[in-house]
Formats: C-alpha cells, sequence, structure tokens
C-alpha cells in the first residue's frame, strides 16, 4: 500500500485530478461576479501579475513532469525489443514523462563528475592517459563544455534538470497538502461554528490536541512510524496543518451565524444543511483561498527542512531538500562546490517567493484584516 | 479661575470654501467640497445632514485629523482665533488639539484606551497642556469627573472603561475634552449610540458646561430634534456643501432651501401620523458619485437647467440666513407647492379585524450564564421575562424601549429564531413555541421578519433574485423555476425596484433599496404577520420615509400585520395602531398609540416621551432619568423600574407590579405601576 | 489569582491525555513492538525468540492495555500503555530503545544548551522585530513602509537551511570570524562558537516576525481610541508608543508566550548545523537511530510545555489586560 501510494502512476493521477479541480475552481469563480471583481483588484497590482505568471509556468512544469509513458526498451541496433512468449513490447520500467522528453538534450548531456557551471573542465583532477602512454593527473575537458547553467553533480547529472525534477515534488508537496486540508478544514470548522454544543466541544478538543504538539515534532514522530515519502509526507502536513485553518473557519462562521441573512433564511425555514453550504461556505472561500496560497510557501519551504533532517521525501525522490541535504557534503569539500545548493536556492525562492507575494495580494484584495502569520 | 466668555460677536471659527478629499478606489471622493461657516464665541453651531453629507469630515478637518494618508484638506482655510490651521505646523496643531479646540465621538464604547484608567486618560491631556504633575492632575481630574456627573468620581478616577456604562464613558470623554477649558468643544453625534433618556442627560450636561465656561460648540448630527433643542445657529449640509445656514429658530419657522423644507417634512411626527409622509425621490448620494451641478438637483421636485449645470451659492434671504439655491421666490424661499409635492394625502385606512393574528403568554426568554469546565450556569440573563402581547390581523402593533430591554429577543422567540424558555406563542390555534420540524417550517412561511441592519441582511454573494426565490423554493411557493421568477418580479414592482435589478448583486444598492430587497424577500412566502426589528433605524431620514409609507400601503392591500419593534417613538407613533413598551424584560405600559404617547400614565414611559427630542414642541415637560438601566442578569426587586423612578416607595421595591386596566372598564388600555 | 491558575493547568489534563492517546495508538499500533524488535535487530534472519528476548529487556513484553493475567492494580499497570504511555505524566521517560540509557537524565543535561541558542535568539529577534515593526507602523504608507515590507517578504521566502548554510559559508570559511561549528561551555569562548547561530536565528524570524508584529499595529492604529488620543493633541510618537503598544500587547503576549515550548525544546537545524549538544540534536539523533522512546518523550515534553505555555498566556492575560485581571 505504502509502496503503491508513493508509486510514480499513482501520484501522477493525483496530479492531474489536482490541477482539473484547479480547473475547475477557477470556472467556478468566473461564474461569480464576486470572484472575477476580487481578481480585477488583485490583478491591478503588477506584482500580483507578474507572479502568477511564474507560478504558472512552475504549474505547467508540474504537469508536464506527470504525465508520461514507458518507453520501448531497444537493444543496441535501436530495435524494439519484444517479450519472447507473448509477443508485447518490452517497456522501461522507469517511466518517462513529457518534461524528461523535453529535457533530453540536459539528461543526456551526463558528464564524469563535477563540474562548474559553464565549465569547460571537470571539476576535479583525474589520472590521464596520453597517447604516449605517460599519464598526467590533469582537469579532463568535458564531454558537453559550457552546457550546464547549474553545472554537474557528484554522478555527473546536469543539476539544472535536476532542479526542474524538483518542481514536480515541490508542487506536489504544497498543492496536494491543500487538498487534503481544505475539505476537512470546511467540514469541521462550518459544522463546529455553526452547530455549537457537544460537536463544537469534540471538534475543538480534536484540533487542540493535534495543535498542542509542536508541528514538527508530530510529523517527527509520524514519519519515523510510516517512513519517509511524497505521500506520507503530505497526509502528516495535512494533519499539522488543517487546525489552525478549522480554528479561524470555526470563528468566521460564529460571527456569520449571528448575520442577519443567515437569520432570514432561518426564518424563512431553509434547510441547515443549506445554510451551511450555500450561505456560509461560499463566504468563508476568501479566507481559504488565502490561507491555501500562503500555507502552500510555507509547506514548500518546510518539505526542504524535512528532507535535511532525513524524514522528508526520501531518497528516491528528487526533491529541493534531498539537493540541499547532497549540498552539505559539497559545502565541506575544499574549493567548496556551491552549484547545487545555489539552484534548489534559486529554483525554491523562485517558488516561494511569487506564492507569498500574490498570496499577499490576495489578502490585501480580500480580507486585509486577516491576521497572517 | 476660570476664564468667562459671554457670547459675542467675534467669530471663534472661520471656515472658508473647505476641501476635503479622500483618494479611493473609484477615484477622489470629495466629502467636503466647499464648506463655509463661523462660529462665535459661546455659542452652538450645529451641522445637520444625512449619511454621507459630509459633516462628520468637516469637523474632523476642523481638528486636521483627517484620516492620512488617503484624506488630504485640497483647499480652504479653517481660521480659528486669527491662525488659518491648514497651515499650520503639527507641533502647533497639537498645541491646539485637546487644548483650545476639543472634540468627542460618536461611540463612546470604544472611544476610550481599555487598558489605561479612566485617571490616567485624564491627567494625560492635563500633563501635556497644562504641566501638572501627578497629584494636582489627580485632584483636578476628580474635580473634572465630579463636574460631569459621575458619581463617586474619587473611585472612578481608578477604574478601567469597561467598568463603566456607556454614559459614563461619555461623561468621561466629556470631562477629557473639557479639562483644558477649549475654546471650541466639537461633538460629532455624541448621543447617536446612547438610548434616548441618556441622550438627554448628556446633551443638558453638554449645555450646562458650556454656559459654566463659556465655550463654543460645534455639534454634528442628524438628528433635527436634537439640533432645535440644542443648537443657537444651523448649517444644513447635503452632498459635501452647506445648503442652508440660518439661525436655529428661523430654519424651523422659514426652511428655505427644498432638501431642508423636504427633510422637515418626511420626518414621521405626532402632526402628521394620518398622512402619507413626505419623500424625497431617489437616495442620498455618496462622495464618490457627486452630480455636476447643485447636488439636490436630481431629486429636486423644482430642479431646472441650470441646477444642473452650475452650483448655487449661500446667499443672504434674510439677515444671519443664507441658502445656495437658484429656484428661491421673492420671500427667499424655494416655492415647492406648484411642483404638486406639498398636497397631503391621507393615509389609506388599513381595515382592522378583529380576531387576533398573534397571541402571546407569559414569554419567558432566560439565557443561561454558563462559567467553568463544566460549563455549569451560575445565573441567567433574563432578557424575556414574563411577556404577554396580542397582535389583531391587519394591526401594527409597536414594541418601544431602549437597548438590552429584551425586544429584539421577543421578536426572535416570535420567528423562532430563539427557542424560549416558557410561555406561549399562540399563532392561530397552534402553540408555536411548541413545534418543530415540517408543521414549524409551515409556519415560518406565515410569520416573516425584516432586519435593521440593510447591509447584514443580504447575502453578498447571492444575486437577489436568488435571495428572494429561496423562501419561494423552500416552501414550494410557485411550481417551476419560471413561475417563481414570475412572481418574484411582481413583488420587485410592488416594493419599488426595477426588475431588471434582479440579477444585480448586494453591494451595487444602497440602504433603502436594500431594505425593500429584505420586504421583498419576506413578502415572496406570503406571510401574514411580518415582525420588523429596528427596520427602519439605519437609514437616512428621506429614507426612511419612503420605507414607512411603503409598509403602511403594503398592509392596507394584503391584510398584515406588524410587531414593529424600535427604539424610535416618533416612528412607532407614527406606524402604530397600539404601542407597548418595554423595560427590562417586562411591558410596563401598552395601549393604543395615540392614547399612550400623547397621555403615558408609567412613569418610564412618560420620561421616556419625555427625552425625546422635539421638532415641533419648545414647552414640552423635560424629565430627565438618573442612572442606567440595570442589567437583566440582576434586575432590581420589586418593580425593575423602581431604583430610577422619582415616585417609587418602599412598597416598588418589594413587590411587582403586574399589568392592569388603567382605563375602567376597557382592558385596551394596561400599566405595571403601583403609583398610577 | 491561584485559584484561577491552577483551573486553568487543570483544562490542560484532557488535552495531555489526548496527546498520549495518539502517541500510544502510532508507536504501539501503528508500529508494533515487534516491528520496534525486527528494525532494531535487523529484518533478516531473526527468530521470534529473539524478537521476544528483545522485547522482555526493554519493556515491550507486556499486554498493550489490559493485562488480564494479573489482579488489580495489576490488570492496569502491568500493560505497556500504563508503564510506557502513563509514565510520561509523571515524567518517568523511561530508558533509550537502542543505548539503555535514561531519557529523563539526557533531556534535564541538554536543556541548558538549547537554551544558550534559544533565548539570546528570542530576545533579540523580538526586541529587533517589534522595533522595526512600529518603525514601519510608524512611517506607514510611506516608501519606508513599502521597502521594508518587500524586504520581510523577500527574507521570509528563503529557507531557515540557506541563511544557515551561507551564513557558516560567509562568516566561517571565508572571512573566518568564528569557527563553523562545535560548542565550548568556558566562558570567553563561549561567545565564540554563539555568535553565528544566534545571529542567522535572529535573521531567519526578521521577516515574519515583523510582518506580524506590524499587522498588530495596524489594527490598533485604525481604532477609535488612537482618535481619541490624536484629538487631545498627543504626538504620535506617544499615541504609537503608549498607547497603541498597551493595547498591541495582548495579542503579542499570545505569540510570544507560545514560543516557549521551541526556546526549551531547541532549533532543530541550528544545533545539528553547528553542533550544540542540546534537544534538538537529540532529537535528530533519534531520528537517526530510529529510537522510539526517545521520540516518544520528547513528543510528549513538546505538548507538555506547549500546555504550560497556554496556562501562561492566560496569567500574562491577566497582567496586561484590566477586563480579565478585574472584570
Amino acid at each position: 500500500m505504502k509502496y503503491f501510494l508513493n508509486s510514480w502512476a499513482f501520484q501522477n493521477v493525483l496530479v492531474v485530478l489536482l490541477i482539473l479541480l484547479l480547473a475547475w475552481i477557477v470556472m467556478v469563480m468566473r461564474q461569480s461576479e464576486y470572484w472575477r471583481a476580487a481578481f480585477r483588484r488583485v490583478f491591478k497590482r503588477k506584482l500580483a501579475r507578474i507572479s502568477f505568471v511564474i507560478l504558472s509556468i512552475y504549474c505547467v512544469i508540474a504537469l508536464l513532469d506527470s504525465v508520461g509513458f514507458n518507453q520501448p526498451l531497444r537493444d543496441t541496433e535501436g530495435q524494439v525489443q519484444c517479450s519472447a512468449d507473448t509477443g508485447k513490447v518490452l517497456r522501461d520500467e522507469q517511466g518517462m514523462s513529457l518534461l524528461d522528453y523535453i529535457l533530453t538534450p540536459l539528461r543526456a548531456s551526463k558528464e564524469k563528475t563535477y563540474s562548474a557551471p559553464f565549465a569547460t573542465h571537470q571539476f576535479t583532477k583525474e589520472t590521464v592517459m596520453d597517447e604516449t602512454g605517460n599519464s598526467s593527473r590533469k582537469y579532463p575537458a568535458l564531454k558537453h563544455p559550457r552546457r550546464h547553467l547549474f553545472g554537474t553533480d557528484k554522478v555527473g547529472n546536469d543539476v539544472l534538470y535536476i532542479a526542474l525534477k524538483g518542481i514536480r515534488t515541490g508542487m506536489i508537496i504544497g498543492g496536494m497538502t491543500t487538498l487534503l486540508v481544505v475539505p476537512f478544514a470546511i467540514l469541521f470548522g462550518v459544522f463546529a461554528g455553526y452547530f455549537g454544543g457537544w460537536l463544537d466541544d469534540i471538534i475543538q478538543y480534536v484540533y487542540t490536541v493535534l495543535s498542542s504538539i509542536p508541528s514538527v515534532l508530530l510529523i517527527m514522530a509520524f514519519m519515523i512510524v510510516y517512513g519517509q515519502g511524497l505521500t506520507q509526507l503530505c497526509v502528516i502536513m495535512g494533519i499539522t496543518s488543517w487546525t489552525g485553518l478549522c480554528r479561524v473557519l470555526r470563528g468566521e462562521t460564529m460571527k456569520l451565524r449571528e448575520m442577519e441573512y443567515i437569520q432570514a433564511c432561518e426564518a424563512m425555514g431553509v434547510s441547515k444543511l443549506k445554510i451551511m453550504f450555500s450561505h456560509i461556505t461560499p463566504n468563508l472561500m476568501h479566507i481559504v483561498l488565502i490561507t491555501a496560497v500562503l500555507g502552500f510557501s510555507g509547506r514548500v519551504l518546510s518539505e526542504a527542512v524535512l528532507s535535511y533532517l532525513g524524514i522528508g521525501v526520501g531518497a528516491d525522490t528528487i526533491s529541493w531538500g534531498g539537493m540541499i541535504n547532497d549540498a552539505r557534503m559539497e559545502m565541506a569539500r575544499s574549493p567548496i562546490v556551491w552549484w547545487k545548493l545555489f539552484a534548489a536556492f534559486v529554483f525554491m525562492f523562485g517558488l516561494v517567493l511569487p506564492a507569498n507575494l500574490f498570496g499577499d495580494a490576495l489578502r490585501d484584495a480580500l480580507d486585509p484584516r486577516l491576521r497572517t502569520e | 479661575m476660570e476664564r468667562l466668555k459671554l457670547k459675542s460677536d467675534k467669530n471663534i471659527l472661520e471656515v472658508n470654501d473647505l476641501q476635503t478629499y479622500f483618494r479611493t478606489e473609484n477615484g477622489v471622493a470629495k466629502a467636503v467640497d466647499g464648506v463655509s461657516f463661523a462660529i462665535k464665541a459661546g455659542e452652538t453651531y450645529a451641522i445637520v445632514g444625512e449619511s454621507g453629507s459630509g459633516k462628520s469630515v468637516t469637523a474632523l478637518s476642523v481638528m486636521q485629523l483627517v484620516a492620512k494618508p488617503s484624506g488630504y484638506i485640497a483647499g480652504g482655510e479653517i481660521v480659528f482665533n486669527g491662525d488659518d490651521l491648514t497651515k499650520a505646523s503639527t507641533v502647533a496643531m497639537r498645541e491646539v488639539r485637546g487644548n483650545q479646540i476639543s472634540m468627542i465621538f460618536q461611540e463612546p464604547m470604544t472611544a476610550l484606551n481599555p487598558v489605561f484608567t479612566v485617571g490616567n486618560q485624564l491627567a494625560e491631556v492635563l500633563a501635556l497642556h497644562r504641566g501638572m504633575k501627578k497629584d494636582e492632575a489627580r485632584t483636578y481630574g476628580i474635580e473634572m469627573l465630579d463636574k460631569v456627573g459621575i458619581s463617586d468620581p474619587d473611585k472612578r478616577y481608578d477604574e478601567y472603561p469597561f467598568q463603566l456604562s456607556g454614559g459614563m464613558r461619555q461623561r468621561v470623554m466629556i470631562a477629557i475634552a473639557l479639562a483644558c477649558r477649549p475654546d471650541l468643544l466639537i461633538a460629532d453625534e455624541p448621543t447617536t449610540a446612547l438610548d434616548v433618556t441618556i441622550q438627554s442627560q448628556i446633551l443638558d450636561l453638554i449645555r450646562s458646561l458650556q454656559k459654566e465656561f463659556g465655550m463654543a460648540v460645534l455639534l454634528i448630527t442628524h438628528d433635527m430634534g436634537v439640533v432645535r433643542e440644542n443648537a443657537d445657529r444651523v448649517g444644513v449640509m447635503y452632498g459635501g456643501r452647506i445648503v442652508e445656514d440660518a439661525s436655529c429658530k428661523d430654519l424651523f419657522d422659514k426652511p428655505s432651501h427644498p432638501y431642508t423644507q423636504m427633510l422637515m417634512k418626511s420626518l414621521p411626527s405626532r402632526g402628521n401620523r394620518s398622512k402619507v409622509l413626505q419623500t424625497i425621490k431617489g437616495m442620498v448620494p455618496q462622495p464618490t458619485e457627486f452630480t455636476q451641478g447643485c447636488r439636490f438637483n436630481n431629486r429636486c421636485p423644482v430642479a431646472v437647467e441650470q441646477c444642473r449645470q452650475e452650483s448655487p451659492i449661500l446667499e443672504n434671504i434674510d439677515k444671519e440666513h443664507t441658502t445656495a439655491c437658484f429656484m428661491l421666490g421673492k420671500d427667499g424661499v424655494a416655492d415647492l407647492s406648484k411642483s404638486g409635492w406639498m398636497a397631503e394625502e391621507e393615509s389609506p385606512v388599513v381595515e382592522k379585524y378583529d380576531y387576533s393574528c398573534l397571541n402571546v403568554e407569559s414569554l419567558k426568554m432566560h439565557f443561561p450564564i454558563k462559567k467553568g469546565f463544566f460549563k455549569k450556569t451560575i445565573g441567567h440573563v433574563r432578557a424575556v421575562d414574563g411577556l404577554d402581547l396580542a397582535i389583531k390581523k391587519g394591526e401594527t402593533v409597536g414594541l418601544v424601549g431602549e437597548s438590552g430591554c429584551g425586544k429584539t429577543t421577543v421578536g426572535k422567540c416570535i420567528v423562532r429564531l430563539l427557542d424560549s424558555t416558557s410561555g406561549k406563542i399562540l399563532f392561530g390555534d397552534n402553540d408555536l413555541s411548541t413545534l418543530s420540524g415540517s408543521t414549524l417550517k409551515q409556519y415560518r412561511r406565515r410569520i416573516q421578519m425584516i432586519f435593521q441592519d440593510p447591509f447584514s441582511s443580504l447575502n453578498p454573494r447571492l444575486k437577489i433574485s436568488d435571495t428572494i426565490t429561496e423562501g419561494m423554493q423552500a416552501h414550494s411557493v410557485g411550481s417551476t423555476k419560471k413561475e417563481r421568477r414570475d412572481i418574484m418580479f411582481k413583488i420587485m414592482e410592488r416594493v419599488g425596484l426595477d426588475s431588471d435589478m434582479a440579477d444585480r448583486y448586494p453591494h451595487e444598492f444602497s440602504g433603502g433599496q436594500r431594505q425593500r430587497i429584505g420586504l421583498a424577500r419576506a413578502l415572496a412566502v406570503e406571510p401574514e404577520l411580518i415582525v420588523c426589528d429596528e427596520a427602519t433605524s439605519s437609514l437616512d431620514v428621506s429614507v426612511q420615509a419612503q420605507i414607512l409609507n411603503l409598509l403602511k400601503e403594503l398592509q392596507v392591500e394584503l391584510g398584515l400585520s406588524y410587531l414593529f419593534i424600535s427604539h424610535d417613538l416618533s416612528v412607532v407613533h407614527y406606524l402604530a395602531d397600539r404601542v407597548a413598551v418595554m423595560y427590562l424584560g417586562k411591558i410596563v405600559e401598552v395601549g393604543d398609540a395615540n392614547d399612550v404617547i400623547e397621555n403615558p400614565q408609567h412613569p418610564y414611559t412618560k420620561a421616556l416621551i419625555a427625552a425625546i427630542p422635539q421638532v415641533d414642541d419648545d414647552n414640552r415637560k423635560r424629565i430627565v432619568l438618573p442612572g442606567d438601566v440595570p442589567s437583566p442578569s440582576n434586575p432590581p426587586s420589586g418593580c425593575a423600574f423602581h431604583p430610577r423612578c422619582e415616585l417609587a416607595t418602599e412598597e416598588c421595591s418589594q413587590k411587582m407590579p403586574s399589568l392592569e386596566s388603567i382605563s375602567g372598564e376597557s382592558n385596551d388600555r394596561l400599566a405595571a405601576c403601583w403609583k398610577v | 489569582m491561584f485559584g484561577y491558575i491552577i483551573r486553568r493547568s487543570l483544562y490542560g489534563f484532557p488535552i495531555l491525555l489526548g496527546v498520549n492517546l495518539l502517541l500510544f495508538l502510532l508507536f504501539f499500533y501503528v508500529n508494533t513492538p515487534d516491528d520496534m524488535a525486527e528494525t532494531f535487530l535487523g529484518e533478516k534472519h531473526i527468530t521470534q525468540e529473539q524478537i521476544d528476548n528483545w522485547k522482555q529487556e526493554h519493556g515491550y513484553a507486556l499486554p498493550r492495555f489490559i493485562n488480564t493475567a494479573e489482579s488489580f492494580p495489576g490488570v492496569i499497570t502491568q500493560t505497556i500503555f500504563w508503564q510506557k504511555s502513563m509514565s510520561l505524566f509523571a515524567f518517568r521517560f523511561g530508558r533509550s530503545d537502542q543505548d539503555n540509557s535514561d531519557i529523563g537524565t539526557e533531556i534535564l543535561r541538554r536543556i541548558p544548551y538549547s537554551l544558550c541558542i534559544t533565548v539570546p535568539v528570542f530576545i533579540f529577534s523580538m526586541m529587533l522585530n517589534l522595533f522595526v515593526a512600529m518603525i514601519v507602523a510608524f512611517y506607514r504608507g510611506t516608501y519606508v513602509d513599502t521597502w521594508v515590507l518587500i524586504l520581510c517578504v523577500v527574507m521570509m521566502s528563503i529557507s531557515a537551511l540557506f541563511y544557515i548554510i551561507y551564513g557558516q559559508m560567509v562568516f566561517s570559511i571565508l572571512f573566518k570570524l568564528v569557527p563553523v561549528s562545535g560548542f565550548d561551555s568556558k566562558f570567553p569562548h563561549y561567545f565564540k562558537f554563539l555568535m553565528l547561530p544566534i545571529l542567522m536565528g535572529v535573521i531567519s524570524s526578521f521577516g515574519g516576525g515583523v510582518r506580524y508584529y506590524r499587522t498588530i499595529f495596524l489594527e490598533e492604529i485604525n481604532k477609535d481610541y488612537i482618535r481619541t488620543a490624536r484629538a487631545k493633541g498627543l504626538s504620535e510618537g506617544v499615541v504609537l508608543f503608549k498607547h497603541a503598544l498597551k493595547n498591541a500587547m495582548l495579542p503579542i503576549l499570545t505569540n510570544v508566550v507560545v514560543m516557549i515550548p521551541f526556546l526549551i525544546m531547541g532549533g532543530l537545524l541550528t544545533e545539528n548545523f553547528f553542533g550544540i549538544p542540546g534537544l534538538g540534536s537529540y532529537m535528530i539523533d533519534a531520528i537517526s537511530r530510529q529510537d522510539f522512546a526517545v521520540l516518544r518523550s520528547m513528543v510528549f515534553l513538546g505538548a507538555f510545555l506547549y500546555v504550560i505555555s497556554l496556562v501562561l498566556v492566560d496569567i500574562s492575560y491577566t497582567l496586561v489586560d484590566p477586563r480579565i485581571r478585574i472584570g
């Protein structure tokens, strides 16, 4: 089960669902005058527009990296190999995404080991035999000189390629967790706030217990029991972060419950479920949206720290946290190998900063009084 | 020693062509756009106007306290004691504030800093402007608190604002404002947030201190009655400009600007009870949408092309009486009679039925006060404590009382937004308080409610067509969507909304229109009784009149009964057939509206009625009630009113009086008092 | 007052009980003692006998909730739940699964090291953040405000990992101002090792802190009593630093006091990078060594400190807010 949940194929299904859901939300929002006006206000700002474009690019890359196929295996002559008994084409078990396909030049341009950005020669010396048979230690020339924007890593992979592959992981952590968090937070928050009483007591108790454990500790406990992996990480991050949103939504629901338009509905005999889901929830969605966007960037940052601490997505999945973890050894070398860390820094910063800026713009346009930490 | 200043001809404050603008998302809002007036030493100058007229911004401009950075003074001068404050430095301005000009605000509950003691906040201003040391300030501060009528001043000096009632806090605000004996006090709606009995205490206090200190007062208000009883001179503001400026007497005797005349006519009062209220069409414009020319032109019955093109300026029509209007007659008064506006129309007579629509019997609503981990109930707030009320079909019953008396709770119990603690709510043959589930739902459509706040009473995310048809859907009024929309269009037309507004969102509507939408929503399910909870309280006078007329018309057409809950006795007097007066969860007096208001019997009713500032009665007897309304969680023993009653005796504090007939034979006129 | 504190403290008990149950579920049901034994003994070629032995040695060879073999009180006390989970309430943390050392002693030994870093970071960053936030609030709407805010967002968008790594690179490797890592508790050396971790801690909390405090100040600045204070003729400085600050103290206090658990639990990254033997590195060691007993104890300790800090929030509120103190 654990392995299935962490399999490439399963995650891809999730990513595609996530993107479809996002598209559906956009469609629904476009119908509503409120959201159209809100986004007009958001997009009035230049920074918000730029951020949105950057975030979209990240989204597209993550999507490209999630749609793929299993290439047929070829023999040395380039012939497609078939199974001897069934006649079916044999396929590479390692899936290949559209992104891999597009980045084939980058992927294929492997070196032997470290090389600095735009270098022509390898970073480390090697014993080379020249034609005369004399061996000497020198920096061998690269197979693909001046082609590596962020250099290559220990086994000669292009660092830019690795950083690009990290995008998908980052987006899944940020996006899928949000997907897990939001429905629960809305459901529990609205029920607790609207009904009050024992239901409220129970929900409050549950989120107080969960939030009383410092989140990094709870994540540690969970991850050590369930083992490293992208899905586990999303689940536990979801568990630790729904409480905050739920608390806010509960409070907001209690305020809305006293609003006269809700009372008018009650006096009208409109059913409680209808009041909760067609009157209260739409009036909470702006908070959900702001929290989701700002929470997204927080989760991308956390992933790096957790992966560094060894309770993240695990070594099998390419992630920025993993890159930073690798970089630790590299930084201790002399002279230092700085580019892998730098690439992780650039890509993370490039995602988190626009997410923060866009979240801020959303908050200013939708609910300037909402206090976010 | 006190500086004694008498009324003199010297202008203490002159405002010339003041312009205060705000930068907003929708462009520049010219909140104040060319205001000029002058205040003489020692006099009270009132600026009266509806919401959005710019009256509060004018006051803040004088203090140079307009919210920065969006607001700024774009032009004009404010000359105070010979200095132009618009040119004063920040430091010089700080020397003026709180020292030569002081200000008190509308919301006493939030105007004081909650974490500092009253004394601290009072001493602060004395230390700043008078350089007083702590002990000196304390002695003087306690003296000030005593002067503003706070009992136990040396104890109160060390208390925090939350320990004081709203009226007391406003007294503290006055003490702080007057501590340095300013030449001018700006009072921005000082009593709007207070109950009417507290309002008269505060206004009396301001008047007496004004006399004692000889200061001038700039009074900002929307209430014509308050103006009439307090002001020496009045400026009527509309659309960021003063349209008429006159002595108080002249203004009320001979209103000349069309707006002033119409405003006075649209006030509900005892004089026009049987008449249709005169209304001003349209609504008060907001600062971002001011039109060219005279700001009133689109609502004015006598406006001509000139009014749309040019802005009139204030011109003398009399000594000390100026008006800004192109359409003034020879006597200096705009003649509205030709426009047909002045024609008085009798209200349609409502058919009264003899059978009752609703009978409330000994209704109680006690809210438990819970404390501690196990939520133990340690007491009850007795919001409604044994209330009887009957409403006949086709009748309007007014339920009147001050804030906290439980009148809104009664309304909510009747529409079953709250489950009453005990008592019966008989509607037809059924006791509503025992119904639940689908039987309750059937009754829900027969009793509807309209609310006070036009801004929170509509879901901002729903089109108004959805808001109106939602109830129909819940009660299967009309079988198809199309059918429901047709019914909706009929109702919208009836309440005065254009059918092309159906697919708009609430934020596109003004307060008055929203109230019409709320009414349409209620009417859509064909109710028999409508509970109106302060339904016109947050509306401007000119818009209020439109809604009141509409309510009367609908009653005639549909045979509706109303329970009209309000704190405003003049509105209730205008609309209601019968009035019930509430005090601390009980009815103290009930009877025919005219009878109760013209000839009140219960001492509380008397005081309540006497406290209302009147526009048309100079000689009313004033009764100022001492103290505040007690807490409903711990009501006084016996008659709950006895601690504030001047007639109270030993008996009142021990035995609770019940509602008894006071008109002899008939049961129409009841009062709960040992002294009637 | 004393009774109030006792009462508030009692509210924490059901919460800790919930935490305890959650941990028990996680560590003894999801991950059974047999799983643990396998983890420690190596998954291949082990016999049930070895597993049972390991469980016996480490005290896991008991029923989980109810021991039917015993009579009262053993029916409850001779269980894993009682001995391993309920004992946490008495701060009996037990022994490490890995090296059999006493966890309680180890925690006490390590706390001071953590505090050496966290307390200075906490104090300096709070002072700096509050100060900057007030300056920014004072100049709200001007370019000072705009640029500081942009700086804050940029700083918030950088992972703490980078601050530490780049900090070490610049100050230790490039300029050789301070040692890369390590710790010496002798007096003058002490500072040499602490400077960099403290500096990095302060810098990484700057962006979020300033923005948070600024929001609180701006909330207060728009309130009515501020207008009253201005109308009295008070200068903007007094308005802000006296009137607004004291009111802003309420939300700030909540934010500050709930930091207490994190002070004691130490900074994971900082201690790991700079080699400081506090509780943070204790946890990281526990992760890498799969030491379940240590992790369980640390999680419970964290929750316990959190509950305590909530009580402290209540108490500090009564000191600042007269409405609670008197009302």
